[in-house]
């Protein structure tokens, strides 16, 4: 790998990098991945370095993949959750942030509710921040395993993913996931379909660079791949559904829609997964899912994301 | 000292016309008007002390229509004193101050606290006029004793940052409001279409990961007073407008005759909601910043006369409470001392006009609110203020009298300093 220099100090959405950035980080998580193959998976690359995985908002997937990749990377990682933090002691963000930058780590990885959170510390911190879901706004970690993962699988077919029409279906109002996969995959040149039920889709959403559908199988005819979006359980409290099964009699994606896509199209799911809600329960256990490439994706992304912003002082090489 | 003749020569007024080189004199004794006309067009007695007024721009002594004070009850916020001085320093004679303190400004016990503060701080002014609770406690279920209040000094009454759910609540506030002469400020914010939001609900919203408010959860509760008023044949003063679809309600009933007045501030005529992309919390305001066509709307109804006055809703919050993530943040700033420069940089882009400068900040809200204002006549109390109209300053802690620094435009440089402010013939200022 020829020496990049890698002008970020933070990564909060996926639009603060550039193309050219964006595949060089995604050719980097390639090269992590053999070492996620091996025998021994563990490099020396980033050996004395201190990695906070600050998560504010329960999360068990993000931070094990996080803590995984920081530890392969030979990376001190260290976890701090709400519960038995001093943010419910009423601590503010602010002081918490502080507090831990005085403890010198290298990056902090953090999940918040509050939209802004990643800025927030980012604005007030010399470490590096690495945005790993902040409120409704993004989660730019998600979104590079998400086209890491479809760009290798159509690659293993011999195909381009420029070109390729997704859709993404269900909460995208409330999905950081939906908004961070927007931007990215429009930069892949992917071409993204949107269908929800109308309360969930965000107001000024014909601003975006998407199509919007307001019919499922129209939705789904012939795209080449399909997302869908967990369903939070709060919403039908919230009022924007009735209730969760005349939301999974109409809209959970099972063989039948997936049918109407192009052949052997994937699908994709952040995780976690509602079965019989958003997701039919065979549909996710098929050859066509790609949820479980995703986990593994996550663990090889986030390796080079902790490789290239711990090291963007250094000149070691990874790997 | 105020029964002193003064006379002040070579003064300015607004004007559209940045060539227009009138001058104007001024001459006041017993803490009134004896004499305002063009230079030259009356000679001043023997006995009047000159005062050094060189091109100032001459202006009645603002009133502000509503203010947060925060005192009693959160005082690290701001208080009387400092609230009121911050008012003498913005050009502001004359503040009302809503009821939402701790407690609630639903009795006469508080409203009597408010105004011997006041006196006892600013015995000349500016003047503090309490604005008292429309229901106990700001709840929305039981009225406040608005007789109690009005014996007490109220000049009005609001539920102001606890909008009212319940319409035949709304109602008979308006009607037993009307039987001790007290108007009802309505905040416009139906509670169910604004729970949760943190700002304007459009694209930029949806951009930012924040729940919105759409401009109908405010102009729903402007049709409801505009209907209300035409019905009980009662008047009726809409706060803080920020949208096209309240403006355009509002021009309809004005067009009906409906005895409705409205206000708005000046960072609905100068700011949109693109600014909150870096989720900084000195923008965060009820109602939120609106979109780019829902300011100009603004400015039309401004110069129209569609909006009746200008406002600041000053509202100051301690530093460490707007330093937190968006969506912990507590909605407001503070407006008293940059609200004039701001509205002369309105005048000055050409995007409101200069006639309608006293109008919108002293002589509407006078007669809306029933308080003494200055129109220049002989016999008016002598309450008006000297400008500098090119005086720039920095808004920052040197300069700023209020205890909170929540401003949008801390930082940046404003143009027009009050340099000179008498009420009542008293020079408090200068």
């Amino acid at each position: 790998m020829d020496n990049f220099i890698w002008p970020h100090k933070d990564l909060l959405d996926v639009d603060d990098l550039t193309p050219d950035q964006l595949l060089h980080l995604l050719n980097t998580a390639e090269q992590f991945q053999e070492v996620n193959s091996r025998a021994v998976k563990k490099v020396p690359t980033l050996r004395g370095k201190g990695v906070v995985l600050f998560f504010a908002e329960n999360s068990t997937r993000t931070k094990t993949s996080f803590d995984i990749a920081g530890k392969r990377l030979s990376a001190d990682t260290f976890s701090l959750a709400k519960s038995g933090s001093s943010l419910n002691k009423g601590e503010s963000l602010k002081d918490t942030a502080l507090t831990l930058e005085a403890m010198s780590p290298d990056i902090i990885v953090i999940r918040h509710s509050s939209s802004g959170a990643a800025a927030f510390l980012a604005e007030r911190l010399d470490c590096s921040i690495i945005n790993a879901g902040d409120g409704w706004h993004a989660h730019p970690t998600q979104a590079l395993l998400d086209s890491y993962t479809l760009r290798r699988f159509w690659r293993d077919q011999g195909q381009e993913m420029r070109g390729k029409t997704l859709l993404i279906v269900g909460d995208v109002a409330h999905s950081r996931v939906a908004r961070s996969n927007i931007k990215l995959l429009n930069i892949m040149g992917v071409k993204v379909r949107l269908f929800a039920p109308r309360t969930l889709l965000p107001r000024g959403v014909d601003t975006w660079p998407v199509e919007v559908f307001d019919n499922l199988e129209k939705a789904v005819s012939g795209v080449d791949a399909v997302m869908c979006l967990r369903l939070q359980l709060e919403r039908q409290a919230a009022g924007l559904l009735p209730n969760i099964s005349e939301y999974a009699s109409r809209f959970c994606i099972n063989k039948r829609l997936m049918s109407l896509a192009a052949p052997g199209a994937p699908l994709l799911h952040p995780g976690p997964m509602n079965r019989g809600v958003e997701v039919a329960s065979d549909m996710a256990d098929s050859a066509n899912s790609l949820v479980l490439d995703q986990v593994n994706a996550g663990v090889a992304v986030r390796m080079a994301i902790l490789f290239l912003f711990g090291t963007r002082r250094d000149t070691i090489q990874p790997a | 000292m105020n029964d002193k003749k003064l006379f002040l020569q070579g003064l300015t007024r607004p004007n559209d016309d940045q060539n227009d080189a009138r001058r104007y004199d001024l001459l006041i004794g017993n803490g009134k008007i004896l004499a305002f006309g063009p230079s030259g067009s009356f000679e001043a007695p023997a006995d009047a002390v000159p005062e050094k007024t060189d091109g100032c721009l001459l202006l009645a002594s603002l009133i502000d229509a509503h203010t947060h004070l925060r005192e009693p009850g959160f005082e690290y916020k701001e208080d009387i004193r400092s609230g009121l001085a911050a008012a003498a320093h913005g050009g502001f004679g004359a503040v009302l101050a809503m009821a939402n303190t701790r407690p609630v400004n639903d009795c006469a016990p508080v409203t009597r606290l408010m105004l011997d503060k006041a006196t006892l701080h600013h015995p000349h002014g500016p003047f503090l006029h309490p604005v008292g609770a429309l229901s106990i406690g700001l709840e929305g279920s039981e009225l406040a004793p608005m007789g109690e209040l009005a014996e007490a000094g109220v000049k009005a009454i609001s539920n102001d940052g606890r909008p009212v759910r319940n319409n035949e609540l709304f109602r008979r506030a308006m009607e037993y409001a009307a039987t001790w002469g007290l108007i009802v400020i309505d905040h416009c914010e139906d509670p169910d279409l604004s729970n949760g939001v943190q700002m304007n609900e459009g694209p930029q919203s949806t951009r930012f990961g924040l729940k919105g408010q759409s401009t109908v959860g405010e102009a729903l509760q402007v049709a409801r007073d505009i209907l209300l008023s035409e019905y009980l044949d009662l008047p009726v003063h809409l706060a803080h407008i920020s949208c096209r679809q309240s403006v355009d309600l509002i021009r309809w009933a004005k067009s009906r005759g409906v005895k409705v007045t409205a206000e708005t501030c000046p960072h609905y005529l100068l700011l949109d909601d693109s600014l909150l992309a870096a989720y900084d919390t000195r923008f965060k305001v009820s109602p939120p910043l609106r979109g780019k066509s829902d300011v100009q709307a603004m400015l039309e109804a401004v110069n129209d006369g569609t909006i009746d006055i200008l406002v600041t809703d000053h509202a100051p919050h301690a530093a460490h409470e707007k330093e937190v993530p968006f969506d912990e943040a507590p909605n407001g700033f503070i407006g008293l001392e940059t609200a004039l420069p701001l509205t002369l940089d309105l005048v000055r882009q050409g995007l409101l006009r200069a006639d309608r400068l006293e109008e919108l900040w002293c002589r509407k809200p006078a007669e809306i609110f029933k308080l003494r204002h200055n129109s220049f006549k002989p016999g008016d109390p002598a309450d008006f203020i000297l400008v500098d109209p090119q005086s720039a300053w920095t808004v920052d802690t040197s300069s700023i009298h209020s205890k909170s620094l929540n401003s949008p435009w801390l930082g940046l440089e404003l143009r027009g300093k009050v340099v000179g402010h008498w009420l009542g013939g008293y020079k408090i200022i200068g």
